[in-house]
C-alpha cells in the first residue's frame, strides 16, 4: 500500500516546493502594462521590439480596457502595481482624483496616436455614404418625430432613414457597452448626428442627463446586433451577409480590406490619410499613462517610453502605423516624445 | 388445445423488432455523435495545417564593411542592410511607396536574424551572405493560397506589380515552405509569422502542477476524513451541501476570489502560474471532492470489515486498504477536474494572465499566460495570419488534454487492485 502514500506524499511535497518558491516575489526587472484593448495591439508590438532590441525583459502587456486599467493603475504606488497603463479615451478628472487619493499623483500623459472607427460592410454590396444624422436615426432608441417630440425608433430599413440610402434592412453589429470602442463610437458618431437637432442640442444646456441619455442610446429592438468583443468574428459574418453593417477599429477594416469596405461617413472615407489629417469625423486619440516614480526604479522604463515615442515606433512611417495605428505629424509626436523624456506632469 | 408457444410467437417478433430499431436508434445516435467531432477537428486540423509550414525567402546581403564596425558588431544597422539587399535585388524599385511594400515581404525578424548571425560570426564581414529569412505573414498567407491573386488590383492585398516580384523570388528559387519550427519553441509575437506557443505550453504546464499539487492532495483528505471519519451532524451535513453547491459555482467568481484574496491580501506576483494554479486549485476542489467521496463509498464494506476483524486500527483501514481500492476512482475525479481547469479562461482573466507575454516562463512566479488564453488573444488579432494560428494552438491544448488523460489512464492501470 505504499504506491498511495507516495503518490500522496509527492504531491505534498510538490506543494511545498512550490510554496517556498513564493518567498521571492517578482523583481522589479519587467514592466507592467495594462489597459486599452484599442491600444493593447500596439502596446505590445513596441514590447515585442523592445525585448527583443535590448537586454530588458519584454514588458508584460494586459489587456484590461481603459477603465480597468486605470483602476488597477490608480491602486497604489506600489512596484506591484502596474507602471503603465493604455488607454482609448483621455484620463477623466475623477480618476485623476482617485489616483491622488491613493499616493499616485505623478502621472506623465503620453498620447499614441489616433484610432477611426469604421462602419464596413461586405464588398459584395454597394458602398454606404453615411451622414451623423444617418448614423443617429438608424440606431438610437428614441428618435425626434419632427415635431420636436421623441418616438420610439420607427426606421426599419436604410431608405426610411433617408430616401438616398439603399432599400435594405437596418442591422448592425457593434461591440458591447463594455467596450472603448462602443464608448467613442456613441460619443463621436451617435451624439454628433444627434445635436445637429437644434432643439436636442439645446436640451444639453437645459437638461444634461436627458440629453446623454437620448443621444448615447443605443436601440435594442434587434436593428443593433452586439456581436461581443471579437471584431474578426464581425469581419466574418459581414463576409457571410452583404445586407449587415459592422462597427470596429481601423485596424480591422485596414487587414481585411479586400473583403470589406468602409462606408463613406459625412463623406470622407475611412482611409489612413484622411483620419490622420482630422477630417474623417469619428476618430478619437489613444493615451497611455505612466507613474514618473516607477522610471529609475523598474528597469527599462526609460528606454521603453523613448522606444514607444520614437519615430521608428509612432512616427509617420513607423511600424506601428503597419499595424494600423494611425499616427501623429512629425512636431505633435516630437512634443509628446519630449515630454515623456522629461516626465511633464500631466496637466488637466 | 392452445399451444402457449404459438401463442406468444407472434408478440416475440413485434418484441425482437422493437429491440432490433432501438439498436438503430442507438448506432445512429452514435453516428451523428462521431460525425460532428469528426466534422469539428477535422476542420480545426484543416486550418491549422497551414500553421505547421513557414516560408522563407533567400536574400543576398552584403555585410558591407562600411556599415557593420567591427569593435560594435552588434550595433550596426541590420534593418538597412536588409533593405539594401532587397533593393539590389530590384533595382527597377525606386518609389517610396514601392519601397515600403517591397521592404514588407519579409518579416521584421530578419535584422534580427542576421544581426545573431554577424554577431556569432564576425569573420563575415566584407562578404556576401545568402542567407533564409522569414517571410512577412503577408507574403506567407500567398504563398499558402489563402489570397486573392485575380480580381480588382484595389481589393486585393498584393498589387500585380508585387506578384510580379514574388514570381521572379519563386523562379529562382529564393521561396521555400520549411517546417515550422518556431511555432513549437517559441513565446508569443505580435506578428503571427514568429509567434509560437510555447510560452503558453509552459504556463499552462506550471498552472496545471501547482494546482494538481494543491487540489489532489487536499481534495483527497478531506474526501477520507469526511467518508471514513466524520460523524453525520449538523455541521458536516452543512459542509457536504456546501461542496456540493461549490462544485456549481461559475469559474469567473473563482477568479474575483483569487484577485481579492491571493493578489491584494497575500500580495502574490500579478500574472504568474502560482495564483492560476491556486485559483484552478479551488475550482476543481469540489469536483475531485465529490468524485474520491464516491470512489471510497464504492469500495465494499466487507474490506473494511475483514481489516478491522483482524486488529487494524481505523487509519490502517483506510490507508492500507480502503484509499488504494479507491484511488482509480479518485484519479477519473481529478482528470476530470484538470481538464476542466484546462480548459478556463475566465478566472485567469480576473488574475491578469489575459496578457501578451513573450518570454517563457522559467518558474512558478514569473509572468505567464496559458494555452485557451493565447487561443482567445490569437482569434482576437486582426492580421489574418492569426487564423490558422489559433487552430493550431488548439489542436496543441487537444493534444496536451490527451497526454494528460494518457498519463492518468496508465496510473490508474498501474495502481488499480482487482477484489
Amino acid at each position: 500500500m505504499l504506491n498511495f502514500k507516495t503518490s500522496i506524499t509527492s504531491a505534498l511535497i510538490g506543494a511545498g516546493m512550490i510554496a517556498s518558491t513564493t518567498g521571492a516575489a517578482l523583481a522589479d526587472d519587467q514592466i507592467q502594462i495594462v489597459g486599452s484593448s484599442t491600444v493593447f495591439p500596439f502596446a505590445t508590438t513596441v514590447a515585442e521590439r523592445f525585448g527583443k532590441s535590448t537586454d530588458f525583459k519584454t514588458p508584460v502587456v494586459e489587456s484590461t480596457g481603459s477603465g480597468g486599467g486605470l483602476k488597477l493603475f490608480c491602486a497604489g504606488v506600489g512596484l506591484d502595481t502596474p507602471d503603465i497603463t493604455n488607454a482609448s479615451r483621455r484620463i477623466k478628472a475623477s480618476e485623476v482624483e482617485k489616483c491622488a487619493a491613493n499616493g499616485v499623483t505623478d502621472i506623465v500623459e503620453v498620447k499614441v496616436g489616433y484610432d477611426g472607427i469604421v462602419m464596413a460592410n461586405s464588398r459584395q454590396a454597394a458602398q454606404m455614404e453615411l451622414s451623423l444624422q444617418d448614423i443617429f436615426l438608424a440606431l438610437a432608441k428614441d428618435v425626434p418625430n419632427g415635431q420636436g417630440e421623441l418616438q420610439a425608433n420607427p426606421y426599419k430599413t436604410w431608405k426610411d432613414v433617408n430616401a438616398a440610402l439603399p432599400d435594405v434592412k437596418i442591422e448592425v453589429m457593434g461591440p458591447p457597452p463594455t467596450s472603448g470602442t462602443r464608448d467613442a463610437f456613441v460619443e463621436l458618431a451617435m451624439e454628433g448626428g444627434c445635436k445637429q437637432f437644434d432643439w436636442i442640442k439645446a436640451l444639453k444646456k437645459s437638461d444634461k442627463p436627458a440629453y446623454k441619455a437620448l443621444c448615447h442610446t443605443i436601440r435594442e429592438d434587434g436593428a443593433f446586433i452586439e456581436a461581443g468583443e471579437n471584431d474578426n468574428l464581425i469581419v466574418q459574418k459581414l463576409q457571410a451577409n452583404a445586407d449587415a453593417m459592422g462597427i470596429f477599429g481601423f485596424s480591422f477594416l485596414d487587414q481585411n480590406d479586400d473583403v470589406i469596405q468602409g462606408s463613406k461617413i459625412n463623406g470622407v472615407a475611412p482611409e489612413f490619410e484622411l483620419i490622420a489629417d482630422g477630417s474623417y469625423p469619428v476618430s478619437r486619440s489613444l493615451f497611455f499613462y505612466v507613474k514618473a516614480d516607477h522610471v529609475g526604479k523598474v528597469d527599462g522604463m526609460a528606454e521603453f517610453l523613448a522606444e514607444f515615442t520614437s519615430q521608428a515606433a509612432s512616427g509617420e512611417d513607423g511600424y506601428l502605423a503597419d499595424k494600423g495605428l494611425i499616427p501623429m505629424p512629425e512636431a505633435e509626436r516630437a512634443e509628446w516624445a519630449d515630454k515623456a523624456k522629461n516626465l511633464t506632469k500631466l496637466e488637466m | 388445445m392452445t399451444n402457449s408457444f404459438t401463442d406468444i410467437t407472434p408478440s416475440l417478433r413485434r418484441r425482437h423488432a422493437r429491440e432490433t430499431r432501438f439498436k438503430w436508434m442507438g448506432k445512429i445516435a452514435i453516428i451523428i455523435a462521431v460525425s460532428f467531432l469528426l466534422v469539428m477537428v477535422g476542420s480545426i486540423a484543416w486550418l491549422g495545417s497551414g500553421a505547421l509550414k513557414q516560408t522563407r525567402v533567400q536574400l543576398n546581403v552584403h555585410l558591407d564593411a562600411a556599415q557593420i564596425d567591427a569593435a560594435a558588431v552588434a550595433d550596426a544597422n541590420y534593418g538597412k542592410l536588409i533593405k539594401t539587399a532587397l533593393l539590389d535585388r530590384f533595382p527597377e524599385v525606386t518609389k517610396r511607396r514601392d519601397k515600403k511594400s517591397l521592404y514588407g515581404l519579409v518579416s521584421y525578424d530578419a535584422a534580427y536574424a542576421l544581426h545573431d548571425r554577424v554577431v556569432a560570426e564576425p569573420g563575415l564581414i566584407g562578404q556576401d551572405l545568402r542567407m533564409w529569412f522569414v517571410a512577412s505573414d503577408d507574403l506567407d498567407m500567398l504563398i499558402k493560397g489563402n489570397l486573392e491573386t485575380t480580381g480588382d488590383e484595389n481589393r486585393r492585398r498584393f498589387s500585380d506589380k508585387q506578384l510580379g516580384w514574388i514570381n521572379s523570388l519563386k523562379e529562382e528559387g529564393a521561396i521555400k515552405s520549411v517546417f515550422n519550427v518556431a511555432f513549437f519553441t517559441t513565446g508569443d509575437s505580435r506578428e503571427p509569422e514568429l509567434a509560437g506557443v510555447l510560452g503558453a505550453f509552459v504556463g499552462t504546464a506550471f498552472t496545471l502542477l501547482v494546482c494538481f499539487c494543491l487540489s489532489f492532495p487536499i481534495g483527497i483528505m478531506a474526501a477520507i476524513y469526511l467518508e471514513e471519519f466524520a460523524k453525520k451532524n449538523r455541521w458536516n451535513d452543512l459542509i457536504e451541501v456546501n461542496i456540493n453547491n461549490l462544485a456549481a459555482v461559475p469559474s469567473i467568481v473563482f477568479g474575483l476570489l483569487g484577485l481579492a484574496v491571493f493578489l491584494n491580501v497575500f500580495g502574490l506576483p500579478r500574472s504568474s502560474p502560482l495564483v492560476g494554479g491556486m485559483v484552478l486549485a479551488l475550482m476543481t476542489l469540489p469536483t475531485i471532492i465529490i468524485a474520491a467521496r464516491a470512489a471510497l463509498r464504492a469500495v465494499p464494506p466487507s474490506i473494511r470489515e475483514a481489516a478491522l476483524g483482524i486488529g487494524a486500527t481505523q487509519i490502517q483501514t483506510v490507508f492500507h486498504h480502503v484509499a488504494p481500492l479507491a484511488l482509480p476512482g479518485m484519479l477519473t475525479g481529478a482528470i476530470v477536474g484538470m481538464a476542466r481547469a484546462l480548459g478556463e479562461t475566465a478566472p485567469l482573466l480576473m488574475i491578469g494572465m489575459v496578457a501578451f507575454i513573450v518570454d517563457i516562463p522559467g518558474s512558478v512566479v514569473q509572468p505567464a499566460t496559458a494555452l485557451p488564453v493565447q487561443i482567445f488573444l490569437w482569434a482576437d488579432s486582426p492580421e489574418r495570419a492569426f487564423l490558422e494560428k489559433t487552430s493550431a494552438a488548439i489542436i496543441v491544448l487537444i493534444v496536451f488534454l490527451i497526454l494528460m488523460n494518457l498519463v492518468a489512464i496508465l496510473l490508474r492501470n498501474k495502481y488499480s487492485q482487482r477484489f
